[in-house]
């Protein structure tokens, strides 16, 4: 009995522990939350201007660029997967994943060919698992992604879209999958197809930075051309479009984190609570077991005395 | 604010400057151009260069942006600029550096490199000129 109860306590302790650190994870997850929230909201005004512009020029001149062209056999699509560094943030990685799995079954089925794109070491690592090759993956800031990253993802994907079909590293679609952030509480695995650009579109983005659709767009002059704006325009605005997928990923992540390492610490609390109880039970065994033992002794001895 | 702009100067990931201003002067491609109250809505690529903007108290900020558009529509002005910096946030040191390297050679000769020679010559420039610095 004795030994029973030391493991007990013993289990007690590291339960206790790890409870500590998964407290610690919850709060550090819950502050970074709130500066993930701002850094996407410091982000949306450049995307709502970029978003205004774009519209502008697609209002007012005909829109005929690379970056907006469909393929009329479209036969590659680039899969842009955006997932965490690291684990502990309950199912957000892996419903990314499942996502991403769901738009390669379509594509596939629409016969094309899948390239792979991730952020994160999480989607890294589960694609190196199944021996699916990456053609390139960035890590190592999903959890407070920088504009840079968003350029250069932003460039890359450019760069193999507008080659030309059949050239090494081609591809005819961009998508990309991230974890919507909608609120503390819902984070939700997103599908978008991000080029060919369609301008026109409903700002994916959220309302909040989409321009009212009331509004009139004024009859802009273009400097130097309505051709060289758009140029310069539709790059950026694909890699505002990345950053802004990349810091919703990050704010998702983050809840996700907090929601898990919360139900964590509950789970260790609960663990606490029962082996306390079992704990004391195995305690008072015990000392029960003793007391029938001394007893046991006593009546032997006194028996013994009254025989002789 | 009938008898003023309202200006943005927005970099990718936060609001550099914004308010109410009488003047903007910004470089783009093809030029300086300045924009006051009723001017025509436009929108044009800008290249690396400083901005100058004139608050509606008097005072200027001066600030460079590397490339990005101008858009000025109905007394609004919004400066989208991917690295947009006040002048105040430059980092001297590191912009003649940056000067010097894109200069001598070393890198790659290209549209790359002479971005980053005029983007380091914009810093440089924008402190010269803020004399409130």
């Amino acid at each position: 009995m004795a030994v029973s109860l030391r493991e007990y306590r013993a289990r007690i302790k590291s339960t206790e522990s790890m409870k500590k650190i998964t407290r610690a994870m919850e709060l550090i997850a819950a502050s970074r939350i709130i500066k993930a929230q701002q850094r996407a909201q410091a982000a949306a005004p450049y995307a709502r201007e970029l978003t205004r512009a774009v519209s502008a020029v697609a209002t007012y001149s005909n829109v005929d660029h690379p970056l907006t062209k469909e393929e009329t056999d479209p036969k590659r699509a680039a899969v842009l997967v955006v997932t965490s560094d690291r684990g502990l943030a309950g199912a957000y990685s892996a419903s990314v994943l499942k996502e991403a799995e769901r738009l390669a079954e379509r594509l596939r089925s629409e016969g094309k060919e899948i390239d792979l794109y991730v952020t994160g070491r999480k989607a890294e690592a589960y694609y190196r698992f199944r021996g699916r090759p990456v053609v390139q993956a960035w890590t190592g800031f999903s959890d407070q992604p920088s504009y840079e990253v968003a350029a250069e993802i932003g460039r890359t994907l450019i760069a193999s879209f507008v080659k030309e079909q059949g050239e090494e590293g081609d591809v005819d679609e961009v998508h990309v999958v991230y974890t919507r952030f909608r609120s503390m509480l819902t984070q939700e695995p997103t599908a978008v197809r991000l080029l060919p650009l369609e301008v026109v579109e409903a700002e994916e983005g959220g309302s909040s930075e989409a321009p009212q659709k009331t509004e009139l767009l004024p009859l802009y002059e273009f400097e130097p051309s309505p051709e060289r704006v758009l140029d310069a325009l539709l790059p950026q605005y694909v890699q505002s479009r990345i950053f802004f997928a990349l810091l919703q990923a990050a704010a998702s992540e983050l809840a996700a984190r907090q929601k898990a390492m919360k139900s964590a610490t509950d789970n260790a609390d609960e663990l606490i609570k029962k082996y306390t109880r079992v704990a004391n039970q195995a305690r008072q065994a015990g000392i029960t077991q003793e007391i029938s033992e001394i007893v046991g002794g006593v009546n032997a001895l006194a028996d013994a005395q009254a025989e002789a | 604010m009938a008898d003023s702009l309202t200006v943005e100067l927005v970099a990718a990931d936060r609001v550099v400057w914004s308010g109410a201003a009488t003047m903007v002067i910004a470089r783009t491609v093809e030029g300086d151009i300045g924009v006051l109250r009723g001017h025509a809505p436009v929108l044009s690529v800008l290249t690396e260069a400083v901005v100058e903007i004139t608050s509606e108290d008097g005072s200027v900020v001066f600030a460079v942006a590397d490339g990005g558009f101008l858009s000025v529509a109905g007394d609004r002005v919004s400066i989208l600029s991917e690295h947009a910096e006040l002048s105040a946030e430059v980092d001297v040191d590191a912009a003649r550096a940056a000067l010097e390297e894109a200069r001598s050679g070393s890198l790659p000769t290209g549209d790359e490199t002479q971005r980053r020679i005029r983007m380091a010559e914009a810093r440089l420039r924008v402190v010269e000129r803020d004399t409130s610095r």
